[in-house]
C-alpha cells in the first residue's frame, strides 16, 4: 500500500536566485577581463598549428628524439640519485623548519600577535618567490651545486609545508587542547600532547605531496646550476642531443612515478 | 521539596572543616549579556554538589569561570585556599592542577593510546617529553597510570587505540586522566549527557566513589534528575545568572526539581 501523495498549493522555489544589478556588473566584468587576457596572451591558432606541424617534421625535434640515446644511462642515473638525494635532504630539512613557523602562524598557538604576524609573513614570503629564484640566491651564497638546490627545495618547502601545517593546526578539534591547558598544561605540552597527535593524517599527506613536489622541482633547479639532472638536461638541449634529452626525461619520470607510488603506499599505511 | 534555603546557609551531608569553594559576588557579561549576575555560595570540602538550571542559565559558564578558562568580569573566587582572580599566570597553572575536570566531551586525544591519555594528566604537575606519550613515561608515572585505569575498570585496555572504545569507556579514561592529576577538587560539566543511561549511571557512580572514599569534592552539572537527587548531598539550582536554589539532597524530590527547570524559580 502506497500513501497518496499530499497536493501542496505552494509552488517550488525559481531555479535560479534573483541577482542584483551590481551582481551582473560583477560577473561582466569579471568575464571581461578573462577575455582580455585571454586575448593578450593566447597563441594565435594558425601560429600554433604550423609550431606543431614544424615539431612533427622529419627534420623536427620530436623525430629526433626517437629512438631515445640510454648509452650514457651510468652518469644519467648518478645524477638522477643526486637529484633524488637533493629532494629528500631539501624536503627533510624544509618540513622540519616547517613547524616552528607553522605553530608561531596559528592563531591559537601563537604566543603574540604580533609573531603571528611575522610568521604568516616569512611563509607568505617562501611560498611567492618561485623555488628556482630561490636557487640563484643560494648559489650567490653556497655556489654552484647541489647545496644550493637543497636550501632552494628546504626554503620553498618551509613556505609551502608551512601554510598547510598551519591550516591543519587551525582547523583541529580544540577540546583535547582546552582539556589539557585547563589541568595546568604547558603550551609546548598541549601542542606535542593533543595537537601534533590530531594533526598527523594531515602532516603525513602533506609531508609526501611536498616530496613529490621537491622531486619534480630538483630536476628544474639544475637549468640554473644549482646541482642535480637539470644540468644535464639543459646540456642535452643546448647540443641538440634530443635522443639523450629523451632518454633523460623517461628516467626522471620512472623517478617521479616511483617517489609518487612510494609515498601513495606510505600514505595508505599511515593515515 | 518546598525549602528554598540560602546559598550560605547550607551545610549539606558534610563535616565541614573549612569551605573548599568561596564565590562572592561573581559576574560575568558577554559584551553587555549578563549570564552570571552576582553570585555567592559556599562549598565545604569532601561534599557532591550538583548544579542544575536549564539551559543557558550560565552553568558551564560558572564552572569554566572557577578555573578561570573563561575570565569573570567582577566578584571573587577562593578554591582550596587560593584568591583565584589574583593569580597569575605561573601560579594560574598551578592551582588548575589541583582541579579535575570531567567534560560533557571526554575530550581526550583520538588517535592516541589509553594510557598515553591517562599519562596527560601528570602534565599537572611534570612538563617535558617524560609526560607526552606512554613511552617515554617514566616507570613510576605509567605504574600510577595504570593503577588509575584499574581504578575506572580498564586497565585491560591500555594499549587500544582510545578512539576505538565506547562512549562509555572514554568518559572513564577521561576520569581516569583526571586521577592521574592527583585533584584536590573535581569539576564534572554533564559527564553523563551524552551516555546511555547505565553507562551513566556507572560514571555518576564513579565520581561519588571518589567522593565518598578518597575525600574528594565534586561541582557537577547534571541535567538527569536522577542522577542530581542519586549522587549528590547538595543541589544548587541556577535560574537569571543567580542561585535560586540551594538545598540538601534529601530534602529534593522529582517534582520539585522539575518545577525549577520548566520555571527556573525557586521550587
Amino acid at each position: 500500500m502506497t500513501t497518496p501523495t499530499v497536493p501542496t498549493t505552494l509552488a517550488p522555489p525559481p531555479r535560479f536566485s534573483h541577482r542584483s544589478i551590481p551582481e551582473y556588473v560583477g560577473i561582466l566584468l569579471v568575464l571581461g577581463l578573462v577575455i582580455s587576457c585571454l586575448m593578450a596572451t593566447a597563441p594565435a591558432l594558425d601560429k600554433l598549428s604550423r609550431g606543431i606541424a614544424r615539431l612533427f617534421a622529419p627534420s623536427g625535434m620530436l623525430m629526433q628524439m626517437f629512438p631515445p640515446d640510454f648509452s650514457r644511462i651510468v652518469p644519467i642515473g648518478w645524477k638522477l640519485l643526486e637529484t633524488l638525494q637533493m629532494a629528500v635532504a631539501g624536503c627533510f630539512l624544509g618540513l622540519i623548519l616547517a613547524i616552528p613557523f607553522a605553530i608561531l602562524a596559528t592563531d591559537r598557538l601563537s604566543p603574540h600577535p604580533l609573531l603571528r604576524q611575522v610568521a604568516r609573513a616569512v611563509i607568505a614570503l617562501f611560498r611567492t618567490v618561485p623555488d628556482l629564484v630561490w636557487a640563484i640566491i643560494f648559489i650567490i651564497i653556497v655556489g654552484l651545486g647541489p647545496a644550493a638546490g637543497v636550501m632552494a627545495i628546504m626554503v620553498d618547502k618551509i613556505g609551502f609545508a608551512g601554510r598547510f601545517f598551519a591550516e591543519a593546526m587551525e582547523e583541529t578539534d580544540v577540546g583535547p587542547q582546552d582539556a589539557l591547558r585547563a589541568i595546568g598544561a604547558s603550551r609546548l605540552g598541549t601542542i606535542v600532547s593533543a595537537v601534533f597527535p590530531a594533526c598527523l593524517p594531515s602532516f603525513t599527506a602533506t609531508s609526501l605531496f611536498a616530496l613529490e613536489k621537491s622531486v619534480r622541482g630538483s630536476a628544474a633547479l639544475g637549468l640554473v646550476g644549482a646541482g642535480g639532472i637539470g644540468v644535464d638536461l639543459k646540456v642535452a638541449f643546448d647540443l641538440f642531443n634530443y635522443d639523450e634529452a629523451l632518454a633523460i626525461i623517461l628516467l626522471m619520470l620512472v623517478l617521479v612515478i616511483a617517489v609518487e607510488q612510494g609515498s601513495g603506499w606510505i600514505r595508505k599505511k599511515l593515515i | 521539596m518546598n525549602a528554598h534555603i540560602a546559598p550560605e546557609s547550607s551545610q549539606a551531608g558534610s563535616t565541614q572543616v573549612g569551605p573548599v569553594l568561596v564565590v562572592d559576588g561573581l559576574v560575568k557579561d558577554f559584551d553587555g549579556r549578563v549570564v552570571l549576575n552576582g553570585l555567592n555560595f559556599t562549598l565545604a570540602p569532601g561534599q557532591s554538589t550538583a548544579l542544575i538550571g536549564a539551559n543557558g542559565s550560565g552553568k558551564s559558564t560558572l564552572l569554566k569561570c572557577l578555573i578561570r578558562l573563561i575570565e569573570p568580569t567582577a566578584g571573587q573566587i577562593k578554591m582550596l585556599g587560593r584568591d583565584v582572580c589574583a593569580l597569575n599566570t605561573r601560579d594560574l597553572r598551578s592551582f588548575r592542577a589541583q582541579v579535575g575536570i570531567v567534560w560533557q566531551r571526554h575530550n581526550l586525544v583520538p588517535r592516541l593510546s589509553v594510557l598515553s591519555n591517562v599519562i596527560h594528566g601528570v602534565q599537572a604537575r611534570m612538563s617535558g617529553p617524560r609526560a607526552w606519550f606512554q613511552a617515554l613515561a617514566p616507570a613510576e608515572v605509567r605504574a600510577e597510570a595504570m593503577a588509575c585505569l584499574d581504578r575506572v575498570g580498564l586497565s585491560d585496555r591500555a594499549g587500544a587505540r582510545v578512539d576505538s572504545l565506547s562512549g562509555g569507556q572514554q568518559q572513564r579514561v577521561a576520569i581516569a586522566r583526571m586521577l592521574m592529576q592527583r585533584p584536590a577538587f573535581i569539576l564534572a560539566d554533564e559527564p553523563d549527557a551524552s551516555l546511555d543511561p547505565q553507562t551513566g549511571e556507572e560514571v555518576m557512580a564513579l565520581l561519588l566513589s571518589l567522593v565518598r572514599e578518597n575525600g574528594l569534592s565534586l561541582l557537577m552539572i547534571s541535567h538527569r534528575l536522577e542522577h542530581t537527587l542519586e549522587f549528590s548531598d547538595r543541589i544548587l539550582g541556577l535560574a537569571q545568572g543567580r542561585i535560586a536554589l540551594d538545598l540538601p539532597t534529601a530534602q529534593a524530590d522529582a517534582a520539585g526539581l522539575r518545577r525549577f527547570f520548566d520555571h527556573q524559580e525557586p521550587a
